[in-house]
């Protein structure tokens, strides 16, 4: 902040302080008693009179003992403008001493296992129970403790992948995280109500669900215009871009007539966070790891 | 009694209407409170109805501003316009524009009551209330400003007694905070975005949002407390001097104190430092206030034997002054780090709300009613004094649970394991904060019940006695 800015707010901000202690004495000075009295201030309002009585010694003495801890503080700590303080703290250095603290408390842990490769590291009993925590602090909140997912948030247990399961492939989801787009109508802008109906009954059909077989006939036809440049001309789906496989009965969204129509009139966008800078190498090494073993059994 | 003008009568009729008022949005507003509470413990009473979503989160805030605004509002309307008109002896400024005021804040929170259910709102805590809305609050209390100091002017009394002080010191700055928070830029007539943006929003939102605290219901309820503790004690202020001091230093560092709400934020460090160090000086001018309306009871502490009215003043001085204690604890940044987003922040809002606000506007109110019907005393005493034990119980209830379930929750959430993951996940210390849960709600459901013994006691006392003709001064008892 400028210096203007500076000596305006350690000028406020001392002045209400001394302000406070002025105003303290000042008082205390035009006191005519030190002990309780049964004089009145000689005012009446409304039937009620005040005394005259001093200021009661101990809340004097606190309200004097908090200017002074308000100045050592002041003193020692950020308060005054560009005043560093004489302890050199602030917030983000104490998050920092906090963060290496628990690097040097913490970091050997992982880092015994953070070299071991993640096939390997999935089958140790050791690592996978802190894996299991790991996801449990980072990850439930959106695929579940279970790791099942919910509506939106891939299972994680079926063996159905969305970018891919192997090793490699989960250590880059985590890492680096995804953004998964389906724009509304699919390439086809222009898709009428009654395409929408068609290609959603075709969409059905693949495990056998359509309610229109007409439509489901004459909606691959919009498929083929629509979806298929990222879903496969066999609607098998395609990992690089993360788009689905709509022939396995496993449903990110909703499977109904009702949810496929809403995913395919107003498409679908959907993120996961990257981890990298969150967690440490390591310990993405050690949940990526834990991932891969959901689906392992 | 000092002089009284024979010829002078007070506007009654206006306190009167916010008189019963404060009863009936207290009980909407705390019946809201207890309902959210239980939603809490059983969720499936977030009722989601195609046209209507009456859960939690649509009905959280319409319960703070139900008994902060509507009950809390109408208690300090009523109190001051009787306070300023009794203390200053002259009658209220203008009887039309008080008049005004009344409709107008009625009208606010009926609005408040059909906008938040709607999910209309600016999502700023306490100043939920979309622009027309806010606008509407802006123009109510200009009014308000004119009607009080407009009495405050034309007093006849020499001096302005200390409770008035503390009212105007309220009505100025609220005015100030209200609208300095709520600048906006209208997008539509139900949309608006904020003309802060980023962590200058947050800030101005807890500089407004602690101040709803420090002067909508610390400073102006001190004012109730100047007038009606000594008043239903009938003893003399304690001390004339230590008013001075507390009131200065009250109002002067209040208006620092919302930079604790937004510790180890992106709050630059020096704010942060700032707003705790004036919250902590916070604590002697609190205690100022608690100790000139307790210490004005020596010589009186027998009448709380008989005297339950008396009763609710001096146990609402207890929790603010614990209150206070409390709230410059908080505000220390080592402390802050176990307390902030757990269940004790609610615990010590509701001690003062609970215990303090509402408390002493019930007292306040029992004093009033008789006064402003021209009767001798309320209809049942021993109702008023069940009333005190329903609040007493139901607010340490409330408070109790939640330190339990505030400290719990802090503790749990910072607890790791010895490869330094967290030991407990969120929904594991949610379901530790059940059983404090239920306490909480049984501690509101029976403060309710005493809202509604005082609502039926209201009632009886002002059928006993049709209001005619009593506004004249000489048969007014004081």
């Amino acid at each position: 902040m400028s210096t203007f800015w500076s000596i305006w707010i350690s000028v406020i901000v001392l002045g209400t302080v001394f302000g406070c202690w002025w105003l303290l004495y000042a008082t205390r000075k035009s006191q005519t008693t030190d002990t309780e009295t049964d004089r009145t201030m000689g005012h009446s309002f409304d039937g009620i009179e005040e005394y005259d009585n001093p200021l009661p010694k101990w809340w004097f003495y606190l309200f004097l003992a908090t200017c002074i801890f308000a100045l050592g503080y002041l003193a020692l700590y950020p308060g005054l403008g560009n005043y560093k303080g004489l302890l050199g703290w602030t917030s983000a250095n104490q998050w920092e001493a906090e963060m290496a603290d628990a690097e040097d408390k913490y970091g050997e842990i992982y880092a015994q296992f953070g070299k071991t490769p993640i096939p390997e590291l999935a089958k140790n009993e050791d690592a996978m129970k802190i894996g299991q925590r790991l996801f449990a602090n980072n990850c439930s909140v959106c695929h579940g403790t279970a790791a099942r997912g919910q509506v939106g948030f891939p299972n994680l247990t079926d063996n159905d992948w969305l970018y891919g399961g192997s090793p490699e492939q989960i250590h880059t989801t985590i890492t680096q995280g995804r953004m998964g787009n389906m724009p509304a109508k699919g390439v086809m802008p222009s898709m009428t109500n009654e395409q929408v109906n068609q290609v959603v009954n075709y969409v059905l059909s693949f495990s056998g669900r359509e309610k229109d077989a007409e439509a489901a006939e004459a909606g691959a036809q919009v498929f083929a215009q629509a979806c298929s440049a990222c879903h496969g001309p066999n609607a098998k789906g395609n990992q690089a871009m993360g788009a689905p496989n709509l022939t396995d009965n496993v449903w990110l969204y909703g499977s109904t007539y009702e949810w496929i129509k809403e995913t395919v009139m107003n498409g679908r966008q959907n993120q996961m966070p990257a981890q990298e800078g969150r967690l440490s190498d390591d310990q993405i090494q050690i949940v990526s790891a834990y991932v891969y073993s959901l689906s392992q059994d | 009694m000092s002089t009284v003008n024979a010829n002078l009568t007070y506007n009654y009729k206006v306190v009167r209407q916010f008189a019963i008022m404060t009863v009936v949005w207290g009980i909407v507003g705390m019946a809201l409170g207890v309902l959210i509470a239980a939603q809490l413990v059983w969720p499936s009473l977030n009722l989601d109805l195609s046209f209507l979503h009456l859960h939690f989160g649509r009905l959280r805030p319409l319960h703070t501003n139900a008994v902060i605004f509507g009950f809390g509002g109408s208690a300090l309307f009523a109190t001051s316009y009787y306070v300023v008109q009794r203390t200053c002896q002259a009658r209220l400024f203008s009887g039309g524009l008080a008049s005004f005021t009344f409709w107008g804040w009625q009208a606010i929170i009926v609005a408040a009551a059909i906008t938040l259910p709607l999910g209309l709102t600016t999502s700023k805590e306490y100043a939920e209330l979309e622009w027309p809305i806010d606008i509407a609050i802006a123009v109510v209390w200009v009014v308000y400003a004119i009607v009080f100091f407009g009495t405050v002017m034309k007093r006849s009394t020499p001096h302005i007694y200390v409770a008035n002080w503390f009212y105007g010191a309220f009505i100025i700055t609220v005015a100030v905070l209200h609208i300095g928070n709520n600048m906006a830029l209208p997008a539509g007539a139900f949309k608006s975005y904020s003309a802060y943006a980023g962590v200058t929003d947050a800030m101005m939102q807890w500089w407004y949002g602690h101040n709803a605290v420090g002067f909508f219901l610390t400073a102006g309820f001190l004012g109730m407390m100047y007038y009606f503790v000594p008043k239903q004690a009938e003893r003399p202020v304690y001390s004339y001097r230590l008013s001075i001091v507390h009131f200065w230093a009250l109002i002067a560092t209040y208006v620092w104190a919302g930079g604790h709400h937004l510790h180890y934020s992106a709050l630059p460090d020096w704010a942060q430092t700032a707003g705790m160090v004036m919250s902590l000086i916070l604590l002697a001018p609190s205690w100022g206030g608690m100790i000139n309306g307790m210490m004005t009871l020596s010589g009186a502490w027998h009448k709380l034997r008989t005297d339950p009215i008396l009763r609710f003043l001096v146990v609402s001085l207890s929790f603010y002054g614990m209150s206070t204690f409390e709230g410059p604890m908080m505000s220390i940044k080592t402390v802050n780090a176990l307390s902030h987003n757990t269940d004790w922040t609610i615990g010590h809002v509701h001690s003062g709300a609970l215990g303090w606000v509402a408390m002493i506007s019930i007292g306040a109110i029992y004093h009033l009613v008789p006064k402003l019907w021209g009767l001798k005393e309320m209809y049942s005493t021993s109702w008023i004094n069940v009333h005190f034990w329903l609040a007493t119980v139901g607010t340490v209830l409330y408070i109790a649970s939640m330190w339990v379930n505030g400290i719990m929750q802090g503790l749990m959430w910072r607890a790791v394991n010895e490869d330094g993951t967290l030991t407990y996940s969120f929904v594991e210390a949610l379901e530790a904060s059940y059983p404090g849960y239920f306490v909480r709600f049984l501690g509101g459901v029976i403060f309710v019940v005493g809202m509604l013994l005082m609502a039926y006691n209201v009632y009886m006392t002002i059928r006993q006695k049709e209001a005619v003709a009593e506004d004249n001064a000489a048969v007014q008892a004081a």
